[in-house]
């Protein structure tokens, strides 16, 4: 009895947190509007989102990349289809491994930092302040990082599939001799603008969304303390890599399944 | 005569008739889990004035302000500002409503990433669309109220806690609200710097027709500025009304606070179970 009631409680804290960060969603969106306005908000975000993201991005790519060629090489190899390696190296990247590692690491470095941001801002009384002053610290402060958040996550994850292909080709064309020719013109027979490049930016687009949407939820959602703070950061990372990697598998089931 | 009654009916109150207090607080009631802080409260701030909010640490004085700026929904009762129920209103209208208050938090509430000038332009950078060149001459003008004139490129995390306060205050006032609310502005001030506040306060009030809440600890220097004076403990008003009343009222109950007395009938401790049996055991 003492557990089903447990367990009731834990449904129903579930069900309010669910219900909280809709309405949370909802209430960012309706300060897009004035945000166009003012586009230096957004810009200021998208840079500390965004482009201070892109070293660890563009490192992963490429060791990411050269990892692809290295296996890649080896299994291709065995049945003399070297110079499909451009190919395979690509659509691994496009399609999954692009957004999805860009997402988790996106959850690490940006989502994290956002969690914080906003778990200390609470914590410290910025946002009441900002409240009292007249000003709705969600569509202030919550909506621009949101919107950052969704804009830049498609971008890094094209960033990362781009370099994955260039240490992809550093790797399989300059050290393992696959033909350099044969490298770009397979991957551009191969590779489908709709199919393979089309669905990998509609699922980054997703992850960036669903990542920005968690971290921000956790820090304005957190308890005002350090302890707070520090759990939600945590529930951050969890919640968003758990999230990429179950909607990796139901956007791939929808758009390559049959 | 019918002229009268149709006004009086368009206008059943006019928010600023003199007589009617600015802030009016009926029957509050409002709770932390089990515990009443506030259990039926009535106060009334009269427009133009300044009033003090007293008691023991914890009894609720930074919660009853923010009630006051609908921050916090009340259990029970009515807080009305201006005329307007503050609990009633949409969120555009509270917001408006906001836009003539000032509050200075008890912990500042600085926003960490821009700095001190930035802080006490923010209000008006947000609000209005004045050129820089004005904004420029309004703060410092604020921040030379509160002798900071000279730290306006210093950092929030570069500031003393007085100094933080300090700039909070001179953010509250950027605006020029019709009331604003001091929680606590001399804790962590020097003697100096208190001086200067406990003249600041009363000259904002004359000059632009301010209504000043003060919530503070400093019995001697409050009620010395202060027109009203409220002294609450264990959610209740104990002692309400002009400040030479409340300061030489024989009450058992406002004589131990005034006076910092450990004995009394307002309790020191935070409510629980006796010593010996905390400590013993049963
Ligand atoms: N977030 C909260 N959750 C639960 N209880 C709270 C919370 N904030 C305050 N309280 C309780 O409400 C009571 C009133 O707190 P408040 O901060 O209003 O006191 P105060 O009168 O301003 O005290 P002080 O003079 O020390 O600033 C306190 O006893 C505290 O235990
Ligand atoms: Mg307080």
């Amino acid at each position: 009895m003492e557990q089903l009631a447990q367990l009731g409680r834990i449904g129903i804290s579930t069900l309010e947190r669910l219900g909280r960060g809709h309405v949370l969603l909802l209430h960012m969106l309706s300060g897009v509007t004035a945000l166009l306005v003012r586009p230096k908000l957004l810009i200021a975000q998208i840079h500390s989102v965004g482009v201070l993201s892109m070293l660890i991005i563009t490192v992963s790519g490429l060791f990411v990349g050269m990892v692809l060629a290295l296996q890649g090489y080896y299994i291709l190899s065995q049945f003399g289809a070297e110079e499909t390696l451009g190919v395979m190296v690509a659509a691994s990247l496009v399609r999954e491994l692009g957004p999805v590692v860009t997402g988790l690491l996106f959850a690490g470095r940006a989502g994290s930092a956002l969690t914080a941001e906003i778990g200390l801002m609470k914590a410290t009384e910025q946002l009441s302040g900002l409240e009292m002053m007249a000003i709705d610290p969600i569509k202030r402060i919550l909506t621009p990082r949101f919107m950052a958040g969704l804009i830049s996550m498609p971008l890094l994850a094209a960033l990362f599939s781009a370099i994955g292909v260039i240490g992809g080709h550093f790797v399989g064309v300059g050290l393992l001799g696959v033909d350099d020719g044969a490298y770009w013109s397979q991957m551009q027979a191969k590779i489908d603008l709709h199919e393979d490049i089309f669905n990998g930016v509609i699922k980054s687009i997703v992850f960036g969304f669903v990542c920005t949407w968690i971290a921000l939820f956790q820090g304005h959602d957190c308890v005002p303390t350090s302890e707070g703070v520090s759990r939600a950061t945590t529930r951050t990372v969890v919640h968003s890599a758990l999230a990429v990697l179950c909607l990796d598998f139901v956007l791939t089931a929808l758009m390559f399944g049959e | 005569m019918q002229n009268s009654a149709v006004n009086q009916k368009l206008m059943p109150l006019h928010p600023n008739d003199n007589n009617e207090p600015l802030v009016k607080i009926r029957g509050l009631r409002f709770y932390r889990g089990n515990r009443a802080i506030f259990d039926g409260i009535d106060i009334d701030i009269p427009k133009g004035s300044i009033t003090a909010i007293m008691g023991p640490s914890g009894t609720g004085k930074t919660t009853l302000l923010k009630l006051i700026g609908g921050q916090l929904r009340p259990d029970g009762g009515t807080i009305h500002v201006n005329g307007q129920n503050v609990h009633q209103l949409n969120n555009k209208d509270l917001y408006k409503l906001r836009m003539s208050m000032g509050m200075l938090f008890q912990s500042g509430a600085l926003l960490t990433d821009i700095d001190v000038f930035d802080n006490v332009a923010y209000p008006l950078r947000e609000h209005t669309k004045l050129p820089e060149s004005i904004i420029r001459k309004l703060v410092l003008m604020k921040l030379e109220a509160v002798g900071l004139r000279g730290a306006r490129n210093l950092m929030p995390s570069e500031l003393s806690g007085g100094m933080a306060r300090r700039v909070a205050l001179a953010r509250a006032i950027v605006f020029d609200p019709e009331m604003v609310m001091y929680d606590e502005p001399f804790t962590g001030q020097d003697p100096i710097s208190m001086g200067v506040l406990i003249k600041l306060i009363p000259r904002l009030n004359k000059a632009s027709q301010l209504t000043s809440i003060v919530v503070s600890h400093d019995v001697e220097e409050t009620s010395n500025i202060a027109d009203v004076i409220y002294v609450i403990s264990n959610g209740k008003v104990i002692a309400g009304g002009p400040s030479e009343q409340v300061a030489n009222s024989d009450s058992p109950w406002v004589r131990q606070f005034m006076d910092g007395q450990a004995d009394g009938p307002v309790p020191f401790h935070f409510p629980a179970e006796p010593l010996e049996t905390d400590i013993l055991g049963n």
